[in-house]
């Protein structure tokens, strides 16, 4: 692994104990509640560029929070079926994500330089640290 | 509170409280007049029931109003519906220990229309994204989304983080909507609130509508705002001359000019009704109420409905406030007579949806809802939107061609 096949992306701090998964990346936004079927952790929404995808263990990282007040419970309720991601990490999230995953203690990050949705392909391998605002990735992709 | 001489649940809450608003660098907690809660049993499951029933046990009190939003069955009519024994059971849970605490069962997520009409200026905890975005945008006052958890931290504290929309330099306008395809029914305003939504899905964004030739009604605002909160994750917007806090451009955007600019050209309401095609001959259920009917939107079906049969299944969702009016009217009765099943204190897509699919055969969903056109999508349904009138007709045909 050559050093420029490492990248660090900062910004604010975020929530959450540090963290190292494997990436799960996607253009698209994201609702717990209507784009994921809960009980297996697989996106579900027929029109979502990660049709048919598991979340379970990855880091999610995507442009938008979507949708409702109910993610406000879900990813509680996802980490206690075990199929919750590891972490969350968005362009620019809204606060009922937040609110969840501080619930869940699920870690959360977001407004981070460069962009984690153009910097981040699928299947490298990420270290969060969110009381620090960085991310290291590691291409594997 | 932190020390914790209010009590381990008022404790419980500010420690979240401060995690959250750290997060957005929230600088101070603000004093908020009421709460508003999402706490369906679908979306809580097992633990979210659990964690509600050990405060409940251990004797926490909410300290301002809490009301609540619509649940995931009516109890009463489960079976009938097709729904598990299992989710009245566990909604029974929830409200019951919610309402220990101190909460008001009143299941509905119109709650600013009948029995918490919120003001200018004031603070606010709701959740529900369309109840927070009429707080926002039709009253004047103050909200972020609150999810659950959060919703009920604030009603433990009596306050929330002061970020997002409780500060001016989040509600001020962000896009310029000029709209130039008139919307002509309460369907119309939902396709709308789809369009301006699909177009800029971030919460932080609020856009200004401008060339509207008439005042929307109540339940148009409704329509509207809820298909923004929907499509959109947004949680205000302003309208030039109707709104509260937009009694110009200038006024809207805090007298800076718009630095972007959208169109909604003509055609581009019918567009997004042709975004919703049924994938077959006749839909499976008809369903009026996303979000809950109001009197007025109840009545217009009731009527349309009268003397009629209709050959479909055909849910109307409401709140047990415009319910009581609508048995007292005689509207209930009018739908019930045409077969029309009237559900109380539930929304449909909070009724256990992707269950309903596999026990009922629920594929083919026709409304006039552009939200609820949404929403049931991630529960695998095939969603047709159409104006009110439309549905009514095409549930008496039972058949969408005439």
């Amino acid at each position: 692994m050559s050093a420029d096949e490492r990248l660090v992306l900062r910004g604010p701090a975020g929530y959450g104990e540090a963290i190292e998964a494997e990436a799960l990346v996607s253009s698209d936004g994201f609702s717990a509640r209507y784009d994921l079927d809960h009980t297996t952790g697989v996106i579900s929404r027929e029109a979502h560029e990660l049709y048919g995808q598991s979340l379970v263990g990855k880091v999610l990282v995507v442009s938008t929070a979507k949708g409702g007040t109910a993610t406000g419970w879900r990813l509680f309720d996802l980490v206690e079926r075990g199929t919750a991601p590891a972490a969350l990490v968005f362009r620019a999230t809204n606060p009922v994500m937040v609110q969840g995953a501080v619930m869940a203690g699920i870690a959360i990050m977001h407004r981070l330089v460069p962009d984690p949705v153009e910097a981040i392909a699928s299947g490298d391998w990420l270290r969060l640290r969110p009381a620090d605002g960085e991310i290291d990735v590691e291409r594997r992709a | 509170m932190l020390a914790g001489a209010a009590g381990p649940a008022a404790r419980w809450g500010i420690e979240y409280q401060r995690s959250v608003g750290e997060f957005f660098g929230a600088e101070r907690m603000v004093a908020v007049r009421s709460a508003h809660i999402h706490c369906d049993g679908e979306a809580l499951g097992e633990p979210g029931a659990a964690f509600l029933e050990d405060w409940a046990r251990r004797g926490a009190r909410l300290a301002i109003p809490m009301t609540m939003d619509p649940r995931s069955t009516d109890p009463g009519r489960a079976r009938e519906i097709g729904q598990d024994d299992a989710i009245v059971a566990e909604e029974a849970r929830i409200v019951g220990a919610l309402t220990a605490m101190g909460a008001i069962p009143s299941n509905t997520c119109i709650n600013y229309q009948t029995l918490d009409v919120p003001h200018l200026g004031e603070r606010l905890a709701w959740g529900d994204t369309g109840t927070v975005i009429w707080a926002n945008s039709v009253a004047g006052a103050r909200s972020n989304f609150e999810g659950g958890p959060a919703a009920l931290a604030a009603a433990l504290t009596g306050r929330v983080a002061e970020y997002g929309f409780h500060l001016d330099e989040h509600r001020r306008g962000t896009v310029l909507v000029e709209v130039e395809d008139q919307p002509r029914c309460l369907t119309d305003w939902g396709a709308l609130g789809a369009l301006v939504g699909r177009a800029y899905p971030d919460y932080w964004e609020v856009p200004v509508l401008t060339g509207l030739e008439r005042n929307p009604a109540p339940d148009e605002l409704k329509h509207l705002g809820a298909a923004l909160a929907s499509y959109g994750s947004q949680a205000m917007f302003h309208m030039i001359g109707v709104t509260p806090e937009a009694r110009s451009v200038e006024d809207a955007f805090g007298g800076e000019p718009p630095e972007r600019r959208m169109s909604v050209p003509p055609g581009a309401l019918a567009g997004l009704y042709e975004s919703f095609l049924p994938e077959r001959g006749a839909p499976d259920l008809v369903v009026f109420g996303t979000p809950q009917l109001s009197l007025l939107e109840f009545r217009r079906i009731a009527e349309g409905l009268a003397g009629r049969s209709v050959r479909t299944t055909v849910f109307l969702t409401t709140s047990a406030q415009v319910r009581a009016g609508a048995d007292d009217y005689g509207y209930t009765e009018l739908a019930r007579a045409a077969g029309a099943v009237v559900l109380t204190g539930v929304c449909f897509y909070l009724m256990t949806a992707r269950e309903l699919a596999r026990t009922r055969g629920f594929r083919t969903l026709l409304t006039d809802s552009a939200k609820l056109a949404n929403t049931v999508q991630g529960y695998g349904y095939n969603p047709v939107l159409r104006p009110t009138d439309e549905c009514v007709e095409i549930a008496v045909r039972g058949r969408f061609a005439a």
